[in-house]
This record gives C-alpha cells, structure tokens and sequence, in this order.
C-alpha cells in the first residue's frame, strides 16, 4: 500500500490519473540497448569500413540556382571515414543519454522522441557517407526522387486515412492505386489528354470502392478479406485488358502521356529544396493541397468529428442520429477516388504507358505509412516520404560508378524499402491508437 | 412533456420481448420501471428511443401520436437517454462528446467554445464539477454519467431515460445521481428510472411499474413493502435474506504478499496487496469495478502476465506456475464475464462442465477423451444445480444468462476444493437462483473451503462476506469485519480509509440507504 494517498478525499469528478510505477518497467533496456548495437555498428561498418583516403561528396547547390553569393555552398567533400566517425560517436552519446534516463527513470517526455529522431537522422548521414565514399550525393537530385516516389504513396495512405478512421479497413489500396494508373492512361490515351486521365483515375478507382463499401459496410463480409479479394480482382481486370485491347492497339488505348510540369517562377529556382517543391506537376500539389484539408476536414468540422466518431464507437453515434453505414460508405468511396489520384502518378504523373502489375505493392507500403503516421493525414505524408527516401537512396545506389562507394548487393537494396517498412511498422505497432471499430461491421437492431 | 406507451409489442423471432404494454409518465414525475434482467425493460426503452421498431402499439407525446425512425428523431422529440453501457467516445473530450451529432457552428466548422460554454453552464446549474475539456476516458464512471446527463439535456430533453444508472456507482454517487433526479424532476422534466433494485427504487421513485417476462404485472406505490415488490418481478415469494450461520474460520490458507501488476506502459493495475483467508471463510471484495479485482483474481489464477510478490497456498507458493498447476492444486475460478473467460458458446453444456478437468481422470486417459464420464458428470450437475436447459448436448449459447452462470458455478464447485474464487458469482441472474447460488457459496465455506467473493453489488458482498476487503485505485484500502456500517463501506468505495470513513459517518455522513433502513424498510 506504498503509493496510495487517501487523504485529502478525491474529487468525484476529476479526471482519473493512473498510478505509475516509481520502478524501472520490464523493457526499460530495450530502446536503448538497440540504439547502442545499432551506433555501434555504424561505428565498425561505416566509420572502419570506409577508407581513409576516400572521401564523399554532398552536392547542395547547382548551377542555375538562385543562391545570391553562394550562401548555400555547391559541393562539399568530407572525409569520409572521420565524418562517419564522428556521426557514430554521436549517436553513441545518445544511445548513453537513453541508458541513464532508462536507468534512472528519469522522464524525457518529448526529449526521448527527439532524440531518437536525431538519431535516426545521424545515423542515416552516416550510412549515405560510407554507401557513397568515392562519390557525390546529389541532394537536390535524391529528394526529387524521393518526391516523386512518395507521392503515390501519400495518397494511397490517405485513403487508409479516410477509410479506417470511419471504422472500415481498407487492404484495397493496391487495386485503387492499380485501377487509377490503368483509367489515367486508358481515358487519357482515348480522348488524347492527360487532363482527361487525371479525371477518368479517380473515377475508374470508385469502381474498387464501391465494392470494397458494398461488401464490407452492406453485406458485412470481414474486411481483410474483401480487401485481399479486390485487389487480385483489380490485378485480373487491368492484365486482360493490358493483354488484349492494349497490346493490340497501343496508339488507341495505352499511350504514354505525361501531365505538364508546373513551375512556380522564383522558388523553383531555389537551392536543394526548389525544384522538389516548386517545378512538379499538379498532382504533387494536390497532394499538399489534400494534406492540408483533410487534416482540418477531420480535426475542425462538423463532418471530421461524426467520421472519427463513427469509427470509434458506431453505437454511439448512432444514438446521437448519425447514419454510420452511411458516413462508411462516403468515406470508402472518397478515400478510394483519392487513391486513383496515387494510381494516376504511376502513369500519366510520370509519363509511361500502363504495365501489368505496375503498383507493385506500393498499396501495401501505403498501408503501412497510414499506421506508421498514426491515422493522421501529416503522418501519413511524412511516413510516405521516409519509405520514398529508403526507395530513393536503393535507385541512386545502384547507379553508382564501380570503384566508388560501399558495393552493396543489388538484391540487398532493393530489399531495403521492405526492411525499413517492417521495422518501422514493427516499431509503432502498440503504440498506435488503432480506431476501436476498425474492421467491425455495424449492425443496427 | 407526458409520455404514453399503447400496447407496444416487439418479438424477436419468437421471442415476445414485450407484450402490448402501456404505460403513462406524468410531466415532472420519476417513474420507476422495475424488472429482473431480460424482463423486457431495455427493449421497450429502445423501442421509445428509436433504436427498435415496435411490432404494435403506438407512442404518445402530449397526447399526439409520434413516429420515430431513429433515435435522432426521438431526441428531435425531447427524449434523452443514459444507456447502461455509456454512449460516449472514450478518446472525444467532454465537449466534443456533448455536441456530437448537434454540433454548433457555421459553415461545417466546429464551434468548440460554443460547445464548451454549453457544458459549463449545465454542469454549473446541476452543480457537477465536469471540465468540459477532459478526455472522456480519463473520468470516472460517475463523472462519464454525468456527462451523458448533460448530452441528454443539452438536446432539450424533457423525458429523460436512465437505463441501469446506479450498476457501476458507488453508493455515494448512487446518492449524488438520486439527488440530481429530484432536481430535474422538480425543474420539470419527467425520467423513467430502469432498475432491478428495490432499494433505490423505493428511495426515489413517484410510481412504480413491475414488468416482468415482457409484460406489466402491476403498479405499486413507493410505500410498498420491498418483499413484496420483490415477489411481483419474480413472480413467486422470495427471501430476499440469507440465513448463515456464523463462520467458524480454521487456520489461514491463502496468504498474499506484496502482490503486484504492472502493464507494459508502467501503470500500476495492483498495488502491493496484502491478503490472508482463512479456511471456512467468506473474504467479500468489494470496490466500484476497475479498482483492480479483475488482476487480483487473476493474479491468484496465474493468468497475469509478471505477477510480483507471493502467494502461498497451503504453504505451496502459486507466483510463476502455470494457471493448470494452478488449477489442479485444487482453486476453483467463476471469471467476471461469463460469455468471454468462462464459456465456450458453441460447445454443448457437459462440454463446458469438464473444461478445466478434461485432460484428467475419470474424463480421460492420455490423449483419449471419456465422453461417457463427461456426460455422466454433465447429468448430475444439471441436476444438482437446477440448470435448466433441454439437454446436456445443448450448446450453452441456447442457455438463459443465469443458467449458464449455474454452469459456470456447476464446474467451479464439482470437485473439492482448497479455494474458491468466485468473481459477480450472480450477475445477470434472476432473484430466485440468486438464493441458490448464495446458499451454495455458503455451503462451500461451511465445509472449510476458503473462500474469495468479488463483487461489485454491495448488498451481496454485505451478504456473503465474514470478512470485507475494499479495493481502490489497484490497493486494498482496508478489511473490515462484515457488519461494518453500510455507510462506511461506501465511503471506502469513494476512496476514503476505514478510519477517515468512520469519523466522516460519526460526523454525520451518511447516505440515503441508512434513511430508509432506519424507517425499518431494509432487510
């Protein structure tokens, strides 16, 4: 009866505060000792394993930039052992702050998720200098391909983001993103535009929406198996197509269009980040533009508190007069015409024609940005770009000059999307608030 | 505003859940509907809230006859509802959970002051001290009504409908919440008061109405004697007193030490409990539910993951064997919720009966299963526990709740015992096998088994127990003889100590129960 205070008597009313343990929790060794390995390797591998003579170089500015004075330098060579050193040396001074805090129980509160962030972030710098010694890291160059890599991620995880916060789970996003790519270039090719395509992707990826809706909100199917269905239906339908109509006459129905790149005077011209945000096409600034609405849709308006009610607990937001098959249905339906938009970027975004299979599981990667980004439309967008920069450095890493950098494997980096995603997820998995009626079908009396 | 129910009929399937029932509540009275669980009082309540569509008879507001389609209609119409199980979204704040389907604002935008000002100005005309920005999780159950008092009223409610509202208070809030009725009675407002307790029914009903198998048996007056109300809602006389004989405690057989849970995030569930039963004894636990009961029995099962401490059963230590070492060291377990910890629904009633001995002798050998010896064991306890079902090959989904509680209590007590931990051993069961189950209990205790009851309902833990032990916050906060004052029992339940809830009643705190018991109405 140690930490129990009766005295003065409680308020009825105030709100419960848990007891916490005064001791040290059962895991209390297992972040850090994980960041100690994890410093500790990048001190062997990165710092030892690069040579001494070599050294990389960070490209920041270019040519043609708007950089009055050289306030941002062009490239800048570092030795790449002793940064790599450093960097390590760095982290192993976090991963120590961590051991005393855990040791002592002492409360970092906001400072712990800080610090591992700066971790992660050395950590990576260091990883990049040793897999590119000898070479030059493009910056500006590897952020675009990031850009472009997120982007159908970022809206794919937004539909998971509108549909699970209803209360439905949404396995589909891979055949949205398929049935978008495949409208785009479809309706694109046939009427000779790529506007078209950008309407026709959407639309055509209601299709999958609707039936995702109609079996798992009407008919009540279980959710993760409706989903699995969809999109070995969505896989199905687009190769019979991509097999006969658009083999055979690709002039007429598979063409490669590309939507135009918009640039924005001035700041495109901007070092590093410039042509990242500012020279893209529209689909990358509706992505921001969707970031932003929905993040004040679902946290500020009238129809963002009955959405995330419904997903919360259906019951109760029945008993207050919202239709809650209803709200599941909307919110599938847009969710699923915002994945199309994702679709979209595969094809007409990039300018290729259709290819069978062409999402590739980037649906599934999507999935696992929406719960890594805790169900918010920001998270989803920033764990979009992080799996989009793993993608990006595996691309630029296996293009590098033989003679340089730290000849990794080719099949090993192209499992490092994956990797990252599983550890990631595997990492917030529990510490995620799931919606309590995700993947429950409601039933009304 | 007047309500009038006319012959309102639902069935499911075949099921007559209500039988043309009528019944008018006047403007500004509290009308009570009294009823044992599955009497039908829940089903016509969801019925005048929308959520049911009648099968016959019609519903009369002021006289006109209104139609609702959903429960959104029904509020529109000035009825509110506090459902037993609190419609509200833990994760939402006060506010946010008050304007939820009414939100203020303009242009879709929620207006959240708005919303704020709502709560404060009700939660101050009532005097509850609810801020409107707390998580609705965080409160505590009595607050979380509250709060589900002021969604009714903030949709203008003019028939409010509490369904069960004292289940999960404390006897204070119980008080505070009777008080809070009288009030909005008085301001005008008519409430339909859903309850099995005769206690509270009696201490602030205007009208009664017993409704039983569906249908309304009769009306009585506040002033009805309690056997006698208790007589019209089952249907046939009961005693509503257990007769025991005084304990005759042995030597202790179940000592605790420092027993402690912890979850993952470091909350503590239970804290340090210190506990001694002795053989041929009650130990009631009693405690507003969520203090730690569900860990300390299932600590005392092994099914907590990093139990600390000790506990030592006829000398043998439990802490880190399995929960069968456990079981088979001979304590019988009645989990809290039979439908999730207990039962398998699926499987037949002599399936369910051997579960926890199925792997041993008479029952099988080896990997065999003995299914004449489980059905040989099935007929007897049906017989001996009165289980009603059609046959032992039932699934024990076909069951009636306080059936399949006798099963449940059946497999605890069939075979002998060294403890016996019984968790709600009736919840959910009707007033008659309710004395059954009692009179088992205290026949286990008087054949020297150590016993552990934990329950939320006060009277019965008053009834059962020699010895009562509160829980609060995951702690024991005292063990008190079993004829301690009712009022300090409450207290304790509220979080005060033995000694501090003793001064509080001496300096006159007391409830509204003690009122009545000294008018001589209370068994």
């Amino acid at each position: 009866m140690s930490t129990l205070v009766q005295d003065p008597v409680p308020v009825a009313d105030a709100p419960v505060v848990p007891v916490r343990t005064s001791e040290r929790l059962r895991s209390w060794w297992h972040l850090p000792t994980a960041l100690t390995v994890l410093a500790l390797a990048a001190l062997l591998v990165f710092g030892l394993g690069s040579p001494a003579a070599d050294s990389t170089t960070f490209r920041l500015a270019a040519e043609g930039d708007l950089n009055p004075g050289g306030i941002v330098p062009g490239d800048v060579a570092i030795p790449a052992r002793v940064l790599a050193i450093v960097l390590a040396a760095l982290c192993l001074v976090i991963a120590g702050v961590l051991w005393w805090a855990s040791a002592t129980v002492t409360a970092l509160g906001r400072w712990r998720t800080a610090l591992v962030v700066v971790f992660g972030l050395l950590w990576v710098i260091a990883f990049l200098d040793w897999a590119f010694h000898g070479a030059t890291v493009d910056v500006g160059a590897m952020l675009q391909t990031m850009m472009v890599l997120a982007v159908p991620l970022a809206f794919g995880a937004l539909s998971g983001v509108l549909s699970e916060r209803s209360g439905v789970i949404n396995i589909a996003i891979e055949g949205q993103l398929l049935m978008g790519a495949f409208g785009a270039v479809l309706v694109g090719s046939m009427v000779g535009s790529p506007w078209a395509g950008l309407i026709a992707a959407p639309v055509m990826s209601l299709l999958i929406g609707v039936l995702l809706a109609l079996f798992a909100v009407g008919y009540r199917v279980q959710q993760i198996i409706v989903g699995v269905v969809l999109n070995v239906f969505a896989i199905g339908l687009t190769s019979f197509f991509f097999g006969t109509v658009m083999k055979q006459n690709p002039q007429m129905f598979n063409q490669p269009l590309r939507l135009p790149t918009l640039r924005i005077p001035l700041l495109a011209d901007l070092p590093v980040i410039g042509r990242v945000l500012f020279e893209q096409n529209i689909l990358v600034y509706l992505m921001w533009i969707i970031v932003a609405v929905l993040t004040v849709a679902l946290f500020r308006t009238r129809w963002g508190l009955r959405v995330r009610a419904v997903g919360e607990h259906p019951r109760a937001a029945d008993t207050v007069g919202i239709n809650v098959n209803g709200t599941r249905w909307g919110n599938v339906l847009l969710g699923s015409a915002v994945a199309g938009l994702g679709g979209a970027t595969l094809t007409i975004g990039t300018g290729v024609a259709f290819g069978e299979e062409m999402s590739a599981g980037k649906g599934y990667i999507a999935l696992a940005a929406m719960i890594l980004g805790r169900y918010h439309p920001v998270g989803a967008l920033a764990a979009a770009l992080l799996f989009a920069f793993t993608d990006a450095l595996q691309l630029r890493l296996g293009t590098l000059p033989t003679g340089s950098g730290a000849g990794i494997p080719s099949q090993f980096l192209l499992m490092l999307p994956y990797i990252v995603t599983l550890f990631a997820v595997a990492g917030v998995v529990g510490r995620v608030r799931v919606p309590a009626a995700d993947g429950v079908p409601y039933v009304k009396q | 505003m007047k309500l009038e129910l006319r012959g309102i009929t639902k069935v499911f399937g075949t099921f007559v859940a209500n039988d043309a029932i009528d019944l008018v509540v006047e403007p500004g009275e509290i009308h009570s509907l009294l009823g044992e669980n599955g009497a039908g009082k829940s089903t016509l309540m969801n019925v005048l809230y929308g959520l049911y569509r009648p099968d016959g008879g019609e519903i009369l507001l002021d006289d006109e006859p209104v139609r609702f389609s959903g429960p959104g209609d029904a509020m529109r119409a000035g009825i509110g509802m506090v459902h037993q199980h609190f419609m509200l979204v833990p994760p939402f704040t006060v506010a946010e959970n008050v304007m939820l389907g009414n939100e203020p604002g303009t242009f879709g935008f929620l207006d959240l002051a708005s919303a704020r000002r709502t709560v404060r100005e009700l939660s101050a005309r009532f005097g509850f001290d609810i801020d409107p920005d707390a998580v609705v999780e965080d409160l505590p159950v009595g607050a979380q009504q509250r709060v589900e008092i002021i969604k009714a009223l903030s949709r203008q409610a003019k028939v409010l409908v509490l369904d069960e509202p004292t289940a999960v208070l404390t006897p204070h809030e119980t008080d505070e919440l009777m008080g809070i009725m009288r009030q909005l009675r008085d301001e005008g407002t008519s409430i339909v008061f859903i309850t099995h307790k005769l206690r509270e029914v009696k201490a602030v009903a205007d009208r009664i109405t017993v409704i039983r198998r569906g249908r309304i048996v009769g009306t009585a007056d506040p002033s009805a004697d309690q056997t006698e109300l208790a007589s019209l809602m089952v249907g046939r006389s009961v005693a509503l007193d257990l007769d025991k004989a005084p304990a005759a405690p042995g030597e202790v057989a179940l000592e605790v030490r420092g027993l402690g849970v912890t979850d993952a995030d470091g909350v503590v569930l239970l804290d340090d409990v210190d506990l001694d039963v002795h053989r041929g004894e009650v130990l009631g636990v009693a405690g507003v539910q969520g203090n730690g009961q569900t860990e300390l029995t299932e600590a005392l099962l092994g099914l907590q993951k990093g139990a600390r401490g000790s506990i030592r059963l006829d000398g043998a230590e439990l802490v880190g064997r399995s929960t069968r070492q456990i079981l088979d060291a001979g304590v019988g377990f009645v989990p809290e919720d039979r439908t999730h910890d207990a039962l398998v629904p699926d499987f037949s009633v002599a399936e369910n009966l051997v579960l926890d001995q199925h792997h041993r002798a008479p029952y099988a050998t080896g990997v065999l299963l003995h299914p004449e010896a489980v059905r040989r064991r099935a007929t007897a306890e049906v017989e001996e526990f009165d289980v009603r079902t059609g046959s032992i090959d039932d699934a024990v989904s076909t069951l009636s709740g306080g059936n399949q509680q006798k099963v449940v209590m059946a497999r605890a007590l069939g075979r002998d015992l060294s403890l016996f931990i019984a968790s709600q051993p009736t919840r959910g069961v009707d007033v008659g096998s309710i004395e059954f189950l009692h009179r088992r209990i205290v026949a286990e205790r008087d054949k020297g088994t150590p016993v552990i009851i934990v329950s939320t309902e006060l009277d019965e833990v008053i009834q059962l127990s020699d010895r009562i032990a509160v829980m609060y916050r995951g702690g024991i906060l005292g063990i008190v003889p079993a004829d301690e004052d009712r009022d300090v029992l409450g207290l304790m339940m509220a979080g005060y100590t033995a000694e501090a809830a003793r001064e509080a009643v001496a300096a006159g705190a007391r409830t509204s129960d003690t009122t009545l018991a000294d008018e001589g109405d209370i068994v």
